[in-house]
């Protein structure tokens, strides 16, 4: 009994409550990304955003989850069902699931595992499932155009950000995201030697997250909400949650390859003060009003621009920057053992 | 030259970051947005809202059933039927305005030759059914009671440019 209790029982209790701790601050974090974006796009617009419910509007993400959660779940006559309400819920859940190897400070991670980055891609490469399926199960024209075009262009981006990614590990020598960090603890942060990666990485992300300026799958004028168009209620919120959850993902990822994770920018004493994990929350921070505010500036990309841009610059650019930092590493012999 | 300059620019992403510092400035500006249920916008004394007879300070109404507001409303929004009243005045019997089909022109007011009909500040009148917007003259008086000192100071606002 006490071996039961020690060997399974309790390990379990650790690693759910492990898993509440990171997925309920993601989830508090999601809710309030959806407020941020309408304070921050509305203060560009020269609005107010939302500010009635609650002090300052705080309480908006509160009522907008309320009314969703009490909306009636409405599910199309020619829709295959099963599959309609799976694809919301995988979507989701994939944008939760690869949490588990982000390491959000020095030791805090889930699952430790060596092959942190190809994890996270190949949960990245699963997104698309979800759209594929809402797009095909609606049975409407405009979501699955909206899913097909999606398809596309996340598996469009996800070579670019491979090769990126390959850039940086070649210089880390390990595919452990912590090991990602401590490399740039030794040296120095990778934003600096591969900026011009940094911006193609970002940019790759804001397409590989659906967001403007590469929202095409969305397109309101053409696709009225593109693979959502026929979702309400709960699924449709598990979308919008998948698409607010992802954002933070590719923002975490992003600040684990580029900008070094939790360490503070310099190692003197009034930086190395502040705890880990508040760095790592205000450099995912920085990021995600950086898509903002991307949003709030830049017109919707035409699809062949999309393409082009995926393809017949980021590609082409990576892949030169790929072979370049390995010539580097090789001539110079920094290549890590 | 031009040429390396147009792709410098290109590859330096110069317009993308100049439209990014401009939306960052302008998320630092004032808001223009006025709080509407708990702050208004000035109205114009000319603004045309919500409908309303207006009565003499003696309490007589103004309206002497010439239907001249009738004739011209574009929208044929306005049904006059008038009777002596038994002091022999004409009045009207009925003055009804279908509010869902006026279009606020504004030319019963400009046509009426004793100020009866006026447009008041009034947007607000929403309803919940379609009948309430069948304005009757019981209706459009009151509406003249409840705005009169205002529908005096915009007449009189007004005035010197007529």
């Amino acid at each position: 009994m006490a071996e039961l209790w020690t060997g399974y029982v309790w390990p379990t209790v650790i690693i759910v409550a492990e898993i509440i701790a990171i997925v309920l601050p993601l989830l508090i974090g999601v809710a309030y990304l959806t407020y941020a974006e309408r304070k921050v796009i509305g203060a560009m617009q020269l609005r107010k955003g939302p500010n009635t419910v609650g002090p300052f509007g705080l309480l908006q993400p509160m009522a907008d989850g309320a009314k969703l959660f009490l909306k009636e779940i409405i599910i199309p006559q020619g829709a295959s069902k099963a599959v309609f309400l799976i694809a919301p819920a995988l979507t989701f859940t994939l944008a939760l699931v690869a949490w588990a190897v982000i390491p959000v400070n020095q030791g805090w991670v889930l699952a430790n595992i060596n092959v942190g980055v190809l994890y996270l891609f190949a949960i990245s490469s699963l997104g698309v499932y979800g759209i594929i399926m809402a797009g095909w199960a609606s049975n409407s024209k405009y979501a699955f155009l909206g899913g097909l075009r999606s398809a596309a262009q996340m598996v469009s981006y996800e070579v670019s950000i491979g090769f990126v990614m390959i850039s940086v590990l070649l210089c880390v020598g390990s595919l452990n995201l912590s090991d990602v960090v401590h490399a740039q603890e030794k040296g120095m942060w990778f934003i600096i030697p591969h900026f011009p990666l940094f911006i193609i990485f970002y940019i790759s992300g804001l397409a590989e997250t659906n967001r403007s300026p590469f929202d095409l799958p969305e397109g309101e004028t053409e696709l009225v909400a593109g693979y959502m168009v026929e979702y309400t209620a709960m699924p449709f919120a598990l979308f919008f949650l998948g698409e607010y959850a992802n954002m933070f993902l590719m923002s975490a990822t992003i600040t684990t390859l580029f900008l070094g994770g939790w360490l503070p920018p310099l190692h003197m004493v009034p930086f190395t003060w502040v705890p880990g994990v508040i760095w790592f929350i205000l450099k995912v921070c920085v990021l995600l009003f950086g898509m903002l505010w991307v949003r709030a500036t830049m017109p919707r990309y035409r699809y062949d621009q999309l393409m082009r841009l995926g393809w017949k610059v980021f590609l082409p650019f990576s892949l030169g920057w790929l072979i370049l930092t390995a010539g580097v590493l090789e001539v110079t012999g920094w290549l890590p053992k | 030259m031009s040429f390396l300059d147009r792709v410098a620019r290109d590859w330096l992403l110069t317009e993308l970051f100049a439209g990014m510092a401009i939306t960052f400035r302008y998320m630092l500006k004032p808001k223009a947005t006025i709080n509407y249920p708990f702050e208004k916008c000035l109205l114009s004394p000319r603004f045309r809202g919500e409908h309303a007879l207006r009565r003499y300070p003696n309490g007589e109404e103004r309206c002497i059933a010439c239907k001249l507001c009738e004739a011209i409303c574009p929208a044929q929004a306005i049904t006059i039927e008038a009777e002596p009243r038994e002091d022999g005045s004409r009045r009207t019997r009925r003055y009804d305005i279908d509010m869902t089909k006026c279009i606020y022109c504004g030319f019963c007011q400009e046509s009426c030759p004793v100020d009866a009909i006026v447009e008041g500040p009034n947007f607000e009148y929403a309803t919940e059914t379609r009948a309430e917007l069948m304005y009757d003259k019981a209706k459009l008086l009151s509406n003249g009671e409840r705005w009169e000192p205002e529908l005096a100071a915009r007449i009189a606002a007004d005035a010197p440019y007529r």
